[in-house]
């Protein structure tokens, strides 16, 4: 047991408290502190996910006590991996953040950012299912901060949704986890896993709540479609490297309902039958058909690309709906893409903001912007990634994702759905594109009148901020990453179709997790009294949410 | 026991739900609320309900209480009382900003849209 699966939860919990009260007044001692943090955060992601890569299974107990009683983190290929695509996201989110100055427009940018680092990878790499839900909260309360973060009062209205909505979240997650552990009397996952396969069908009424109460849950993450009505507000109204950050957290949804639907409540259980065919398969259809929608009817930049995102999370999930392993490798291969995608797209987004001045993002033509062609340039090759065309992993995505749904029973719905909402989805970013960037030249060049307004409005209008290096290195730092997961394509598919042979064959993850040794109170195994060293654990952690809290309020 | 203990969660739920639906914030706020306890108190019974037992192991004790739902319930309801610290943190600010306390129906872009057809009226002229 080595303490480096613990580093990327500590890392950044260290540095937030450092950096929130060490150098509160000092921007750039904060900007340092949290840069630092982030590479050393990717390169002890890349260690594990290298020590993970070949099958290992490492778990840390914290505390040192044994599971089920202690809570553990479990390091497999699945967790690694999630844990190393936020640490590639988080430099280039913090990089625009700097370069663009949003850290500057607000307090505590950069502890709250770290704060939801440590909330991400928490999630990612924890075992326990109640562990799980602090993760969720520590995460959800970082991000109400860096939600609202420079103010305003859409923002602030936005936000107030946002945080109700959760709310609203969390507590149904708590009656799920309360039906679970009445239900088995335990919390670890690997743990729930073998008491839930020993349960009797006939008397399974109490578990198959729990199970639907869950995918629910993980569901208003990932904005399935009934329960999304939280992300285009949010996510269009937060500042634009908060938006970027985002992208991960949809993912979190995803990441849950593919653990905890592989492990505890895997596909050949008899009595959570027909939950992902005939409920989460059409509803990831619907998410994708409605986000797409919305992408082509939007009015502002800001919110098609917050649809983009429900549509691609649509995507995701008809993915993992499938439940076979090509379909979670498609899944995670889908992740992957979507995630650089969509940050790429939120940041693009901003950028255009800026150099569009009062105009802002909406949808309507206005004098061309400075330094278009770059912008403009990134922009089709970030949309192009988005809504599947080839040459980039979006196409690439959407094929192995319909390659998997070929021996669903649902295949002809999967394939209609796919294919004519990527067309919808091409109208919708070109529809974007040509309004922003193309048809741009038009005021100018029609009368000398508007030619002389639109000069008298640059005049009038603040000149732009001197445009800065950093962030177009970021974007561009994101795009390179897509054209990397394009090339690669081949390794990063192996290793997924090993991934999801992992996930599908869940023995070893609970051999590693209940029979690695570690300590037990008294001379007998079974104890309760254990259960409440667990309880401690987890109380501390709380008190860890409490001061998140706590913080906030300064 | 059973029955009050069933009956109080359903009645808190009930309540905390309607509350959730209303338009204001204010009201939304005591309805989460409401329904925190009432996970709070469901956390509670999920350990089963057993009346004067201690929540410890020893020896010769045979009847006791689920200790773990407890710790579950104490981090539940320190979780939960910072959340809503923070929205009701956030939902002044709203206020304080927007000058109204509705949680859907936003103002602003019922403005925006006031002001879409005035600029869609002035373009061709």
């Amino acid at each position: 047991m080595t303490h480096w699966t613990v580093t990327p939860i500590i890392l950044p919990a260290m540095l937030a408290a450092i950096i929130v009260l060490a150098c509160r007044y000092h921007l750039t001692l904060q900007r340092v502190f949290s840069m630092a943090g982030s590479l050393a955060l990717l390169g002890i992601a890349a260690g594990l996910f290298w020590q993970a890569s070949d099958g290992t299974i490492s778990i840390y107990q914290l505390g040192d006590w044994k599971a089920p009683f202690g809570i553990i983190l479990v390091a497999d290929r699945l967790s690694t991996l999630m844990v190393l695509i936020t640490a590639t996201l988080a430099p280039l989110v913090l990089l625009y953040a700097i370069g663009s100055g949003w850290d500057k427009r607000g307090r505590h940018f950069h502890s709250l950012f770290q704060f939801q680092l440590m909330g991400i990878t928490g999630a990612f790499l924890t075992g326990d299912a109640f562990n799980l839900f602090v993760f969720f909260e520590v995460l959800l309360i970082a991000s109400y901060g860096l939600m609202i973060h420079s103010g305003g009062a859409k923002r602030l209205r936005a936000g107030t949704q946002y945080v109700l909505y959760n709310l609203l979240g969390s507590t149904l997650f708590l009656f799920a986890l309360g039906t679970i552990y009445a239900e088995t009397g335990t919390l670890n996952m690997a743990d729930i896993a073998t008491r839930v396969a020993a349960l009797d069908v006939a008397d399974s009424a109490g578990i198959r709540v729990a199970a639907v109460l869950l995918i629910l849950v993980f569901a208003i993450k990932a904005a399935l479609l009934p329960l999304h009505f939280w992300l285009p507000a949010s996510y269009a109204e937060a500042p634009a490297p908060v938006a970027a950050l985002f992208a991960i957290m949809t993912k979190v949804g995803a990441y849950s309902i593919i653990r905890v639907y592989t492990l505890v409540f895997p596909p050949d259980l008899e009595m959570t039958q027909g939950l992902f065919d005939t409920w989460l398969m059409p509803a990831a259809l619907l998410t994708l058909a409605m986000g797409m929608i919305g992408v082509l009817g939007a009015k502002r930049l800001d919110r098609l690309v917050a649809f983009a995102v429900i549509g691609s999370m649509g995507m995701l999930l008809s993915a993992v709906a499938v439940f076979t392993p090509a379909g979670i490798t498609a899944a995670l291969y889908y992740a992957i893409h979507s995630t650089f995608a969509t940050a790429a797209l939120f940041l693009l987004v901003d950028v255009v903001r800026e150099r569009r001045g009062g105009i802002g993002v909406r949808l309507e033509q206005a004098a061309p912007m400075a330094g278009g062609a770059l912008v403009a340039g990134m922009f089709f090759v970030a949309a192009i990634a988005m809504t599947g065309l080839p040459p980039l992993s979006g196409f690439i995505g959407k094929l192995l994702i319909m390659d998997a749904a070929i021996d669903s029973p649902l295949i002809w719905w999967v394939w209609a759905v796919i294919l004519s909402s990527s067309l919808v989805a091409v109208v919708g970013f070109s529809r974007a594109g040509s309004v922003i960037f193309w048809k741009a030249h038009q005021p100018a060049a029609e009368e000398t009148a508007d030619a002389e307004q639109s000069e008298e409005a640059e005049v009038a209008s603040d000149p732009p901020p001197p445009a800065s290096v950093l962030p177009m290195i970021a974007i561009g730092g994101l795009i390179t990453l897509l054209v990397a997961t394009t090339i690669a394509a081949g390794p990063i598919n192996r290793f997924l179709t090993a991934t999801s042979a992992q996930l599908f064959s869940p023995a070893p993850y609970i051999d590693v997790v209940l029979k690695t040794p570690g300590r037990v109170v008294g001379k007998k195994a079974d104890g309760e009294e254990a259960h409440d060293k667990d309880a401690k654990a987890e109380k501390d952690d709380a008190h860890g949410a409490g001061d998140d809290t706590g913080k906030e309020g300064h | 026991m059973e029955l009050l203990v069933a009956s109080a969660i359903g009645a808190l739920t009930a309540a905390g739900i309607y509350m959730v639906l209303r338009l204001r914030t204010f009201p939304v706020i005591i309805g989460t609320s409401l329904l925190s306890y009432a996970v709070n108190v469901f956390l509670f019974a999920s350990g089963r309900l057993a009346m004067n037992a201690p929540p410890v192991l020893r020896d010769d004790v045979l009847v006791y209480t689920d200790p773990l739902p407890q710790a579950l319930v104490l981090t539940a309801i320190v979780i939960s009382f910072g959340m809503t610290a923070v929205v009701v943190m956030i939902a002044l600010g709203s206020y304080l900003s927007a000058d109204d306390d509705l949680v859907n129906a936003p103002k602003l872009p019922a403005a925006t849209k006031n002001a879409a057809p005035t600029e869609r009226g002035e373009a061709p002229q």
